[in-house]
């Protein structure tokens, strides 16, 4: 039995009169990805905010290996070892590939600095296939190609728990195919990774467990294969309850 | 260090003497208007230091600086003179932590509106103790001449500039780099925000009080209105953004144009100095983001990229 | 009591006033730094009128007013949609305009100076007093009081059940999604920053009745109106005028009480606590 990293525990988060995530308890174990899915507004997002620090869970308790992370400020989150995408893309514009990929390292979990730092970004760069452009200004970037860089910003710290945020929305047949295949590779590093996804290929071909979401409340959890035949996951899914 | 490191220290050893000089060959009129430059290049260069990365445009500089010179005026016939300026530096820096903890947590906003307000109110605070008191203004009489206050800047200048190069290396100037792209990212890769923002006004705050302490002897007679003149805190601004604050020799080359302009225009027509100053920033809006910094990037890029 | 009334009357005028740059902030999301010259120019226009053409201030506000709208909405269209266009972040424009509005601000007080000289600027209208609850108040800050209320209500009814101005209010809310629901965005900015310059003249020209205005003193105003509207949240009218009358009454105790060189380091500590303690506003929700 592998170790549990992240321990999630009745984790509500209110928004004013809105419940966007009703009483949701899950575990991530080490090298594991874990999938977190469900219909659009079920409340991943707010769920991946909650794990990193973006804002504080109204109650419930999420912990990092012990670490109560629960009403931690980002950064601390950060420190203690959850690197994150975002769903909309975030780079920074002024700063060249590179510099993007240092801004990861030189802060977050694992800090390295100067030549060190520099060296670990370019391992990464290379990893993730943006040599070629790496001289190129950010904003001159393909679409993958933003999403690499934040990947590669993301990893720089050495996060023991992953946060991908719709990671692979957005990219066309081809470049989800070369996507999977990174996120893949990462696991098999053995990288403790939760994926927030729409793309039931990538959920089928990547996931560990999964963990559906559907209003706000956990609908059900299990293996990718489990969840996706479970008669209230694809009520949830087709939406005959209105929602 | 890298050879362009070199290239850089030796030119600017080289332009420091340079300036050094300027008491031995200037005339006296252009000792007065050296004085004034390098007061300018200590302020806007500083203020470049944290406004140009995180994009919060401070206009305390009058209120720290107008703290400076009450700082000597209180202190100069107590203690010797040499202990004045960094004693303001340190209580600059302390107010800026102040100030910084209260406003920089909230946007950029937030931060114009309480710093735009702040040396006024200090202004009404102090004269209203004075009042209490009983003093007015106060006469600060030393046997410091212009020559001496010329070079203290000078040597300030030659600090601010060492200090801005160190931060340009260290964590801390590539943390407010990343928080002045985008503070969520910046936060998300571990980086403490406030704390980084906090520590590093402090640098401006502290310049600015210390800018002050040593320029207190050249006005003789101190009193609030003239000493926090919120006037002083948008040239700092003007003089920075013209110049550029991509780069540390950037506010250098707004504050040389910039105060011949201000020198010609308050001499033939004094009433039109505040006209110059908003189209001073219009200019630098409309035509000229970037200041001459970025008009130098881009006309380095298209012109083949060699200097 | 003497002091909650006046306080009252100075609030009532100063809610006016941030109303205006709360429209322009709100929903043109453009933080108008040059917000206290308008005012400025409002009074000027109240007090030229006044002495040269004998126009009571009351009905100059129908010339004033329609006046202000139509600068205000050019300098929107040819000053400040340009750098919402070129923005690429919220930050961006932010800084922009805060430079811009400044600059102009700069520029106004420059013209201004020229044009009027560096005087000051005051007349006698209704400078008699009235006796209520005992105690005597100048009839002009009752007037001005009584307009600004009358102004503000109309424009409160006016957002919330008139058609543009539920536009408005959207647009206010969420830019994005007030698009999707075909609310034309850069019209609903540029007509809202127009109409707020109207209202902060109008609140000038009132302010001219009773306050001695020179072509420097905007600041101050623009001061106000931004300490107010943070304090009472952004795009919250209710918020604005207890802030204003908070603002208003704190100001007229501090000059009573202790010296009246002190108005704006105490609406300095309000706005200090505000942000300390409430930094969305005095209703606004404490963010998660
Ligand atoms: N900051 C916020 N303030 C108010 N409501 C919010 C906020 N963030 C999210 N919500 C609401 O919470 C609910 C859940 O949103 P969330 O973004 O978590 O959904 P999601 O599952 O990520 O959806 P999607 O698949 O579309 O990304 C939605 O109704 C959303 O409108
Ligand atoms: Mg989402």
């Amino acid at each position: 039995m592998s170790r549990t990293v992240l321990q999630v525990r009745n984790v509500t988060k209110r928004f004013g009169g809105l419940v966007a995530v009703n009483d949701v308890s899950f575990d991530v174990t080490e090298h594991s990805v874990m999938g977190l899915i469900g219909p659009n507004g079920s409340g991943k997002s707010t769920m991946i905010n909650m794990i990193s620090g973006s804002f504080a869970p109204t109650s419930g308790s999420i912990r990092l290996e012990g670490h109560e992370l629960a009403g931690k400020p980002a950064h601390k989150v950060a420190r203690l070892g959850v690197g994150r995408t975002f769903q909309l893309v975030r780079l920074l514009p002024e700063l060249s590939v590179l510099d993007n990929v240092i801004a990861g390292a030189a802060f977050g979990h694992r800090r390295r600095w100067g030549a060190e730092a520099k060296a670990h970004a370019l391992t990464l760069i290379e990893r993730l296939g943006l040599s070629a452009v790496m001289g190129m200004p950010v904003s001159a970037l393909t679409y993958i190609d933003t999403k690499r860089v934040e990947l590669a910003r993301a990893l720089a710290g050495e996060p023991e728990v992953l946060l991908l945020d719709e990671w692979l929305a957005g990219l066309n047949p081809t470049e989800l195919g070369t996507g999977i295949a990174l996120i893949r590779s990462l696991r098999d590093e053995g990288r403790t990774i939760i994926l927030v996804e729409h793309v039931m290929d990538a959920i089928r071909s990547l996931c560990d467990r999964c963990v559906v979401m559907s209003s706000g409340a956990k609908i059900a959890e299990g293996s990718p294969a489990e969840v996706l035949s479970d008669p209230e996951v694809i009520r949830a899914y087709l939406g005959d309850d209105d929602a | 260090m890298s050879g362009t490191d070199w290239r850089n220290l030796a030119i600017s050893a080289a332009l420091l003497g340079l300036a050094a000089l300027l008491p031995v060959y200037g005339s006296p009129y252009w000792l007065t208007m050296g004085t004034t430059m390098a007061m300018f290049v200590v302020l806007a260069t500083s203020w470049a230091l944290f406004s140009g990365p995180t994009h919060y445009i401070s206009l305390a500089t009058a209120a720290f600086f107008g703290i400076g010179t009450f700082v000597t005026g209180l202190g100069f016939q107590s203690l010797p003179f040499w202990v004045l300026p960094p004693l303001a530096a340190i209580i600059g820096a302390g107010l800026a932590a102040l100030v910084g903890l209260v406003t920089l947590r909230l946007s950029g906003v937030y931060f114009v509106i309480f710093t735009l307000g702040l040396a006024e109110m200090v202004r009404q605070v102090v004269t209203w103790v004075q009042n209490q008191t009983g003093h007015r203004g106060m006469y600060v009489l030393t046997s410091i001449t212009e020559r001496e206050i010329y070079w203290m800047l000078v040597g300030l200048g030659a600090l601010v500039f060492l200090a801005g190069w160190l931060i340009g290396r260290s964590r801390l100037g590539f943390a407010l780099r990343i928080i002045g792209n985008d503070e969520t990212v910046a936060k998300h890769a571990g980086i403490d925000t406030a704390l980084a923002k906090v520590a590093l006004f402090m640098v401006p705050g502290a310049v600015a009080a210390a800018t002050g302490a040593i320029l207190a002897p050249r006005y003789i007679y101190i009193e609030p209105a003239t000493a926090f003149a919120p006037l002083l805190s948008f040239q700092v601004v003007i003089m920075a953004l013209l110049g550029g604050t991509g780069r540390l020799w950037g506010p250098i080359a707004g504050v040389i144009p910039f105060s011949l302009l201000w020198e010609a225009i308050t001499r033939q027509a004094p009433n039109q100095t505040l006209l110059l100053l908003g189209i001073a920033f219009l200019v630098i809006v409309y035509l000229l983001p970037g200041g001459f910094v970025g008009l130098w990037d881009r006309l380095r890029r298209r012109f083949g990229g060699h200097s | 009591m003497f002091i909650l009334i006046t306080g009252l009357l100075l609030g009532g005028t100063y809610a006016l006033i941030a109303l205006g740059l709360n429209l322009q902030y709100g929903v043109a999301r453009i933080m108008n730094l040059a917000n206290g010259e308008m005012l400025v120019a409002g009074g000027f226009a109240a007090f030229w009128l006044y002495t040269a053409g004998q126009v009571n201030p009351v009905a100059a506000l129908i010339v004033i007013a329609p006046v202000a709208f139509v600068a205000n909405w050019l300098i929107y269209r040819f000053m400040l949609q340009p750098l919402v266009k070129r923005a690429k972040s919220r930050g961006a424009l932010e800084v922009d305009s805060i430079l811009a509005t400044f600059g102009m601000s700069f520029a106004f007080v420059g013209i201004m100076t020229w044009a009027f000289g560096g005087g000051y600027f005051n007349y006698a209208f209704l400078a008699q007093p009235l006796e209520m609850f005992g105690s005597s108040y100048a009839q002009n800050r009752v007037v001005a009081f009584v307009l600004a209320v009358v102004i503000g209500g109309a424009l409160w009814l006016w957002l919330t059940y008139s058609r543009v101005g539920l536009n408005l209010r959207a647009v206010a809310v969420n830019p994005a999604s007030a698009s999707l629901v075909g609310v034309d965005v850069r019209r609903a900015s540029a007509l809202a920053f127009a109409l707020g310059g109207a209202v902060t003249a109008t609140g000038g020209a009132l302010v001219s009745m009773f306050f001695t205005l020179d072509a420097s003193v905007g600041v101050l105003f623009t001061m106000k109106a931004l300490i107010i509207i943070i304090m009472g949240g952004v795009g919250d009218i209710r918020g604005t005028i207890v802030a204003a009358v908070i603002l208003g009454i704190a100001e007229t105790a501090v000059a009573r009480l202790i010296d009246p060189g002190l108005t704006l380091a105490a609406a300095y500590l309000l706005f200090l606590l505000v942000l300390l303690f409430r930094p969305a506003g005095l209703f606004g929700k404490a963010r998660g």
